[in-house]
């Protein structure tokens, strides 16, 4: 039974949300119809057993819940709600429109109106299903202060009557965008979380910013970007169990046992970047950072990579992203093709903007002390180590630093 | 649908002939569009006075009530089905006037 009950929370929840918030207009009434009918569907399969028809049953039970709170509450617009209730109290769903509907949820809690933390909060637990709980637990907050995030945002969207619609083909490009954004961000903060004394990796986050990615790729299957980014995870993801070592500290890429990583993700990944290569069209950022994560996933051993292309790709990417972080990551793959001494030169013009990002002195202090410049790569892995937010990453530059101290 | 929208600006009366122009070109196409309720361009924050009526005798104190680098230099007040269509009027409004704005919605 409760794997049924996971399953069908797991199918079921955003489509419920999402077409409760159409039909009521109200999202606060939609998430609460929505967890009063799983609660009443844990009490009464677990006595009656799982019915036939799960999603149809839990459909109703919310819908009834819903109409049973608004009469209990009797809200000043009911006679809104009242016309609403009695013109169709089981709609027949046209194919298509439910679909719609968990589109125009997704848009709505990741509009740019409302904060960038706030729309995270908001998509996982009205499209994500998660609980306020699980949420406050996962970015290391208050559960009171989640739940504040959430229903400030909810009443943002109310009060500022931010629309409840799939945007404009016109806006669509850009609002997709910061969907993605949203996405991303839920995903990173799963695979490099963030705190001291924490675990390094919340396969929880990871895997439910896969889900959604998933979800949005079923519902915009025409967006590159959308399979760029499901790929982008699923490359990043497959190489999670070989990432952190027993002790906890991180393994870099050239150091992992490429034989732990996932395959089926692997291959999943691939079968995307090279779908969308086919399209012919021009790459956004996604898609070059997933072919960037395939050239790596496609070599057996890091001696293999081919690097000349890893480089052609980031030549792409810096063309559409001129952020120091891109510059950064292409100093990587130039290091493995004209050596660390032109790699450093290429750091220095980006001294200024990434003084304060940990990954910028943990590159340095690498390339440093591949040129046997030691005083000043020890130097640049305390800086990372002050600035490092993860617990893998602390434990893995303490010992590198460490060992130029011991020779 | 109601939407009070505050121009954001640091200095005062630091409106030129171009900007005039520009923002009465959008106030017309707030007209044709329905949109226009209201609007205006406030005197400096100095010019204003706070006034506590809550006791025996109104207290009038020399304004602004708050000091911040930052000030209201005008407003619109406009009618729009939702945020996105107010959002979408008003980026054109900041181009216009040339300034940051902030839009707020009127409790219904």
């Amino acid at each position: 039974m409760t794997e049924t009950l996971v399953r069908a929370h797991q199918e079921q929840w955003a489509r419920m949300v999402a077409t409760l918030a159409r039909r009521f207009g109200d999202l606060d009434l939609a998430e609460e119809a929505a967890a009063e009918a799983f609660a009443t569907a844990v009490e009464r399969w677990a006595v009656d057993g799982v019915p036939p028809n799960p999603g149809g049953w839990l459909t109703t039970t919310a819908n009834r819940k819903a109409i049973d709170r608004i009469r209990r509450e009797s809200k000043r617009d009911s006679l809104y709600r009242e016309a609403l209730m009695l013109s169709d109290v089981d709609p027949p769903e046209p194919l298509g429109a439910i679909d719609d509907d968990r589109l125009r949820l997704i848009f709505t809690c990741c509009h740019p109106a409302l904060a960038m933390e706030a729309r995270v909060a908001l998509t996982l637990r009205m499209v994500g299903g998660l609980t306020v709980p699980e949420i406050a637990r996962s970015f290391l907050v208050q559960e009171s202060t989640m739940g504040q995030r959430i229903t400030r945002a909810k009443a943002k969207i109310a009060a500022a009557r931010i629309p409840y619609r799939v945007p404009s083909p016109h806006d669509l490009p850009a609002r997709t965008t910061g969907v993605l954004a949203v996405l991303f961000l839920v995903f990173n903060e799963g695979y490099l979380a963030t705190g001291p004394d924490t675990d390094p990796v919340r396969p929880g986050l990871t895997a439910e910013a896969i889900r959604l990615t998933r979800l949005v790729r079923t519902l915009l299957p025409e967006d590159g970007e959308v399979a760029g980014l499901l790929a982008l995870m699923l490359l990043t993801e497959a190489r999670r169990p070989a990432r952190v070592a027993a002790d906890g500290a991180l393994v870099p890429l050239a150091s992992q046992d490429r034989d732990a990583w996932d395959g089926a993700l692997i291959d999943e990944g691939h079968r995307l970047v090279r779908e969308r290569l086919a399209s012919g069209a021009a790459p956004g950022r996604y898609q070059l950072l997933a072919a960037i994560n395939a050239v790596h996933t496609d070599a057996r051993d890091a001696r293999d990579t081919s690097w000349p292309q890893v480089i052609a790709l980031y030549d792409q990417l810096v063309r559409l992203d001129r952020s120091p972080i891109v510059a950064l990551n292409r100093a990587v793959a130039v290091a493995e093709v004209d050596g660390p001494d032109v790699a450093l030169a290429s750091l220095d013009a980006l001294g200024d903007a990434l003084d304060g990002y940990h990954a910028f002195h943990a590159t340095r202090a690498e390339l440093l002390r591949r040129v046997d410049r030691r005083v000043e790569s020890r130097a640049a892995y305390d800086r990372a180590i002050a600035l490092a937010g993860n617990t893998a990453e602390t434990a893995f530059l303490a010992r590198r630093r460490d060992e130029l101290r011991a020779t | 649908m109601q939407y009070f929208v505050s121009v954001i600006d640091h200095r005062t009366s630091s409106g030129t002939a171009e900007e005039a122009v520009a923002i009465d070109e959008f106030n017309d196409k707030l007209r044709t569009g329905g949109h226009w309720v209201f609007a205006g361009g406030l005197a400096a924050p100095e010019t204003s006075t706070v006034i506590d009526g809550r006791g025996e005798a109104p207290i009038f104190t020399d304004g602004p009530f708050v000091e911040s680098k930052e000030h209201i230099a005008g407003f619109w007040i406009i009618d729009a089905p939702d945020l996105d269509a107010a959002l979408a009027l008003m980026a054109e409004g900041s181009r216009a006037c040339n300034r940051r704005v902030e839009v707020r919605p009127f409790l219904r």
